[in-house]
């Protein structure tokens, strides 16, 4: 039971890009397509599961004080490896995702993973919970760059959806349609979550960072603050 | 400036519990002004509505400010003590509104003369679609439905404006949507919103469309053909003109004689909708600045830094650059400065501030013209002009009456 709930955490209640807003860096820049979204996905995905698993196994041998060093360079390992394998056998995508396969290093959720989880946790636990979390942040880019490449392009995965009739909206594949579709995204969930929460009779899982109790969308929406009576 | 219509009148109505989020610089910062609070509020709050109305008084007809403590003591306590203003001279959000579409009447009518059934096409769907969209997401978001405050239906129609008579529905529809749902209602509606909704509208469009929004223009024909025949001539926008033959010639080779600069000013180009004829919209902006809706400051220096700095680089080398007036009066220098940038909620409220704004979104958008990608730059200069606009704001915020200058009085 522990094993699964650790492997769904990452989808919903602890996802990297939607909830805890970990490397957002490569979720805006490389989510111009699903394809891209999905490359980059899986890759960090590897690197995950290898550099948890790894972590994991040399947690006691690895002094405390020199921890970071130590795992950036096992993270630093496993990126290479992907970055050659990329190159070898996945040219085209490789090179479409360019700068950003060596600079999974240091994306957040890798290195946050190893410090919050794999470093206090056994073999099994670290491996479930790199697996989840990279899926968890895949599935976040594939659903980002998918409905960029819908809007953006007119296609889903390269295929055509809308026929040639369509004229695409270029501004979602530019940087800022990756902010747009991102921030309405988050709103979602948010509300998702909230509503999740009521069904199910608990405190939903939204940390308030601001006091937006005076926000009138707050109250409406998210059912949290006094807020004022309408506008 | 449909939104600054509407920016002015809510910081009168409501002053103190909306200042804070829409105008962070003017109330941070307070410390020069708490002596002259008014006791029994915080003191933060106040010194933004007494700048407003010390900012704007011109405009929005609302007393000195100076008048306010006194009248406050002689009442005595019984009376509800509220921060300022406390005199409404009955001027609405829509009342202004309205004023500003009467303004742009002339012009759009013109347009639709010069452009015929496309250009009133173009105008009705903006109009409608910029309503549906202002109240689906009224309603949405839980907020009373205003339609009637006619701040969408002007969106709406600068929208349209600002697009070419060529475009097709969805081109409206889409870019309507960005204006009022992204632009404005997202941010938390009408005076809240740091951009201006219209020209974000027509920025999205531009970006995500440059065929249907740069290369589709048709040659405006108001005098001595049909107005209203299906025979369009396309034709290129002057400035593209020039650039044109900038890039093929190697030199500008726009004829500036006086029947085009009479073409000019009265509209016999092409061009966006609302864009063309000069006189009219110079007209409209007089009657706005007559009504005291807008003030001159910022077409003035914008208009008049776009005009300077053409002017300079006309004197040193009349081959490569343009003459300055033909900067001014094509493109869309003139609807853009007269309607666009004079927006309350999107520019400085003090005098100075206004000079600053007008002479920045100059610079940009003769940057823009004479080095930029693109043939025009007026939205993206009060685009960029409009996030400055708090910068600017904190750095000409004027001195509280009676205020005392640490620093000098330590001295």
């Amino acid at each position: 039971m522990r094993a699964w709930n650790e492997f769904v955490k990452g989808f919903w209640s602890e996802n990297p890009v939607f909830r805890l807003l970990l490397g957002l860096c490569p979720t805006l820049a490389v989510t111009t397509s699903a394809e891209n979204g999905i490359g980059m996905g899986l890759a960090t995905t590897f690197v995950l599961f290898c550099s948890n698993t790894v972590i994991s196994i040399l947690r006691k041998v690895i002094p405390k004080k020199v921890r970071i060093p130590a795992f950036i360079v096992t993270i630093a390992t496993f990126v290479t490896i992907v970055d050659l394998v990329m190159n070898g056998y996945f040219h085209a995508l490789h090179k479409s995702l360019g700068l950003f396969i060596p600079l999974i290093v240091v994306n957040c959720i890798i290195l946050g993973r190893a410090e919050a989880f794999a470093s206090k946790n056994g073999l099994f636990y670290s491996m479930i919970d790199g697996l989840g979390m990279g899926l968890g942040f895949t599935l976040s880019l594939f659903v980002l760059g998918g409905i960029r490449e819908i809007l953006g392009n007119g296609s889903i995965l390269g295929i055509s959806i809308f026929g040639s009739g369509y004229n695409p909206l270029l501004l979602m594949i530019l940087p800022p349609g990756a902010f747009i579709v991102l921030g309405i995204l988050l709103g979602l969930m948010n509300k998702a979550e909230i509503c999740l929460a009521e069904r199910q009779g608990r405190t939903p899982m939204i940390k308030r960072e601001h006091d937006c109790s005076t926000c009138v969308i707050h109250k409406k929406w998210f059912g949290l603050g006094e807020g004022p009576e309408g506008e | 400036m449909e939104d600054n219509l509407e920016g002015k009148v809510p910081e009168e109505k409501r002053p103190s519990a909306d200042g804070p989020a829409e105008k962070p610089a003017v109330p941070t910062d307070g410390a020069a002004e708490k002596p002259v609070a008014p006791t029994g509020e915080s003191a933060e709050k106040p010194a933004a509505p007494a700048e407003k109305s010390a900012d704007k008084p011109a405009a929005a007809g609302s007393p000195p400010p100076a008048a306010k403590p006194k009248k406050k003591d002689e009442i005595g306590p019984r009376f509800i003590v509220s921060s300022s203003p406390h005199l409404h001279d009955g001027r609405t959000v829509s009342s202004i509104m309205k004023l500003v579409v009467y303004a742009l009447l002339p012009a759009t009518l013109f347009s639709v003369y010069a452009f015929g059934f496309g250009a009133l096409k173009v105008i009705i769907i903006s109009v409608a679609s910029a309503m549906i969209f202002e109240a689906l997401s009224q309603k949405a978001m839980g907020r009373q439905i205003r339609l009637a405050d006619f701040s969408a239906v002007l969106t709406g129609l600068l929208l349209a404006l600002n697009l070419p008579s060529t475009s097709p529905w969805w081109l409206v529809v889409t870019g309507n949507f960005f204006a009022i749902v992204i632009a404005k209602q997202l941010y938390g509606g009408l005076g809240y919103n740091p951009f201006n909704p219209a020209l974000i509208g027509r920025v999205v469009l531009l970006v995500s469309f440059p065929v249907h929004m740069t290369a589709r223009w048709v040659q405006a024909t108001p005098f001595g053909s049909n107005p209203f025949g299906v025979d369009a001539v396309t034709t290129a926008t002057p400035l593209t003109m020039a650039r044109e033959s900038l890039a093929a010639l190697g030199h500008i080779d726009v004829p500036f004689g006086t029947q085009e600069i009479m073409n000019l000013l009265v509209g016999n180009r092409g061009g966006c909708l609302g864009e063309t004829s000069v006189i009219l919209l110079l007209a409209g902006g007089l009657f706005l600045i007559l009504k005291k809706v807008i003030s001159w400051h910022i077409p003035v220096s914008f208009i008049g830094s776009v005009w300077a700095l053409t002017g300079i680089f006309y004197l040193i080398d009349k081959t490569t650059y343009a003459n300055p007036s033909f900067h001014v009066i094509s493109g869309g220098l003139i609807l853009g400065a007269l309607f666009m940038a004079t927006d309350y909620v999107t520019s400085p409220v003090t005098k100075k501030g206004m000079l600053i704004f007008g002479a920045g979104c100059g610079l940009i958008t003769v940057l823009i013209r004479l080095w930029g990608g693109y043939p025009e730059g007026v939205s993206f200069a009060i685009l960029l002009m409009n996030a400055a606009t708090p910068l600017i704001d904190r750095f000409t915020k004027p001195t509280v009456f009676g205020a005392v200058d640490k620093q000098k009085a330590a001295a």
